[in-house]
C-alpha cells in the first residue's frame, strides 16, 4: 500500500497554524516517515495535485481565490480539515465582518495613506464582504479548534487520522486556547 | 419554623431537600451537575439562559431548573440526548449571536461561554453567526464594557442592584436588540449611580465587563465572592 498523501493550505489566517504543525518538532521526522508531503506553503509544490488523502487548512475563506482553491481542493482531498480557529469560526479576519469589504479596503488603503491613496484593483482577488469559516463552503470532515491548536493536538489529530482511528476522536483543544 | 422536608428523584437517585428549595439547589447539594450560565450563587436566578433545562416525569415542556420548586415524589432527568442537544444547540447560538473572538479577547482561558463549548464539544458553529456592529464603552476610567462579548446573562444588572443597592445596569430593547445600559442608556463614566465598586465586572461570565489595564494573563475574577458577602450581610443584620 503507498503511503497517505497529506497537504496543507494556508487561507486568511496569520501563518501560526502553520508554525503550530512545526512546533511538533522531531515528531515531524516521525511524520514524514508515514506520509507523502505532498503540497503546502512550506514545500515548493506550485499547483495543488489530484488525489491528496489529507488536507489541513489554516485560514478563513476572505477572498474569490481562497473560495476557489478550498471548492478545488475539497475535490481533490478525501479527508479536509479545519486547523485552527480561522478554518473553524473566522476567529481574527472575521473582525472585520460588520464592516464588510469597501470600508475595510478604504480603511486601510485610502485613510490610512497620506501619498497617493489608492485600493488595488489588478492582481489581487476580490475581497469578499465577510470573512467566514470553511464550513459554510464545502463539508469538513474535522474540526480542529484552537488559535493556534498546540503542536501536541495536531500531532494527535493527524496520528489518529493515519491509524484510521479518527471516529469519535476528542481533542483537547477549544477556542482561542 | 423551618420548610418541610420533601423527598424526590434525580437521575434515578432518591434524594431529599427543604420545600424552599429549587430543583438545581438539591441537584448540586447532591453532586449532581447541571450546567448554568446566568445562574450565580448569591444573586435571584433570571432563568434566561436556558441552558439549566430538565425533564419532569408527566410533563412534555422542559423546566429550568433554577427557579423550579421541588415537589414531593417529583421525578427529574438532569441528563439526556434531548437536553444535551438543546444545551449545544443553545451555547452555539450564543456565540453566533455576538462577537465572541475567544484569540483576542480578555476573558480567554477564565470565561464560562468557552468553557461551556468544551463541555458540550462544540467544535465550530453549525449556525450562520450575525456579526453585529457593536460598541465598546471605554468611557469609565477603570472598567470596560464590550457589547461584542455580553450573553445577556443580567447577572450584572442583579450585583448591583440586589448586592450593590446601586441599580446602574439595565436591559434596553427587546429579543435580539436587547442591551445592557448604564442609567438611563448613557455612558458608563457618565453614570451618575455607578459607585465603581467593581462587583459588575467579577461575576460577568464572559469578556464584557473587564478591567482596564489588565492584560488577558492578569485577570482574576472572583464569581463565588457573592455567598460570603451575603451571608455576612445577613449576620450583621441580628
Amino acid at each position: 500500500m503507498s503511503k497517505p498523501r497529506l497537504a496543507t493550505l494556508w487561507l486568511d489566517g496569520c501563518s501560526g497554524c502553520h508554525m503550530s504543525l512545526l512546533d511538533m518538532d522531531e515528531r515531524l521526522l516521525e511524520l514524514a516517515a508515514q506520509v507523502v508531503f505532498v503540497y503546502s506553503p512550506l514545500v515548493d509544490a506550485k499547483h495543488f495535485p489530484e488525489r491528496v488523502d489529507v488536507v489541513c487548512i489554516e485560514g478563513a475563506v476572505s477572498t474569490d481565490e481562497d473560495e476557489a482553491l478550498l471548492r478545488l481542493v475539497r475535490q481533490r482531498s478525501k479527508v479536509l480539515i479545519a486547523m485552527g480557529d480561522c478554518a473553524v469560526t473566522g476567529n481574527v479576519p472575521a473582525m472585520r465582518n460588520p464592516w464588510g469589504a469597501e470600508t475595510m479596503l478604504k480603511a486601510v488603503y485610502q485613510e490610512s495613506r497620506a501619498l497617493a491613496p489608492q485600493i488595488p484593483v489588478e492582481t489581487l482577488p476580490r475581497l469578499h464582504d465577510q470573512a467566514l469559516p470553511l464550513h459554510h463552503f464545502v463539508p469538513v470532515d474535522l474540526f480542529i479548534p484552537g488559535c493556534p491548536p498546540a503542536a501536541d493536538t495536531l500531532f494527535a489529530a493527524l496520528g489518529a487520522l493515519l491509524a484510521g482511528a479518527a471516529d469519535g476522536l476528542r481533542l483537547d483543544s477549544r477556542f482561542g486556547a | 419554623m423551618t420548610a418541610p422536608i420533601l423527598t424526590l428523584t434525580i437521575d434515578g437517585r432518591q434524594v431529599s431537600g427543604l420545600a424552599s428549595e429549587t430543583v438545581l439547589q438539591v441537584a448540586r447539594e447532591n453532586g449532581i451537575a447541571i450546567p448554568t450560565l446566568c445562574f450565580l450563587e448569591g444573586l435571584s436566578a433570571a432563568a434566561s439562559c436556558r441552558l439549566c433545562m430538565v425533564e419532569l416525569e408527566g410533563s412534555p415542556r422542559l423546566h429550568p431548573a433554577c427557579i423550579t420548586p421541588i415537589q414531593e415524589g417529583l421525578v427529574v432527568t438532569t441528563q439526556s440526548e434531548r437536553l444535551f442537544n438543546y444545551r449545544r444547540a443553545i451555547v452555539q447560538l450564543l456565540f453566533s449571536e455576538r462577537n465572541h473572538v475567544c484569540a483576542v479577547c480578555i476573558a480567554n482561558g477564565h470565561c464560562e461561554l468557552q468553557e461551556l463549548a468544551k463541555e458540550f464539544d462544540i467544535d465550530h458553529i453549525a449556525f450562520p453567526c450575525r456579526h453585529p456592529a457593536l460598541e465598546v464603552d471605554a468611557s469609565h476610567n477603570r472598567f470596560v464594557l464590550d457589547h461584542n462579548r455580553c450573553v445577556l446573562c443580567t447577572r450584572c444588572v442583579r450585583v448591583c442592584d440586589e448586592i450593590e443597592g446601586a441599580h446602574t445596569w439595565d436591559v434596553k430593547n427587546r429579543g435580539i436588540h436587547s442591551q445592557i445600559v448604564a442609567d438611563l442608556d448613557t455612558p458608563w463614566g457618565a453614570a451618575a449611580t455607578c459607585t465603581g465598586c467593581g462587583k459588575c465586572v467579577h461575576v460577568c461570565p464572559t469578556g464584557a465587563l473587564a478591567e482596564k489595564g489588565k492584560s488577558m494573563a492578569e485577570v482574576r475574577q472572583k464569581r463565588p465572592f457573592l455567598p460570603y458577602l451575603v451571608a455576612n450581610r445577613a449576620e450583621e443584620r441580628k
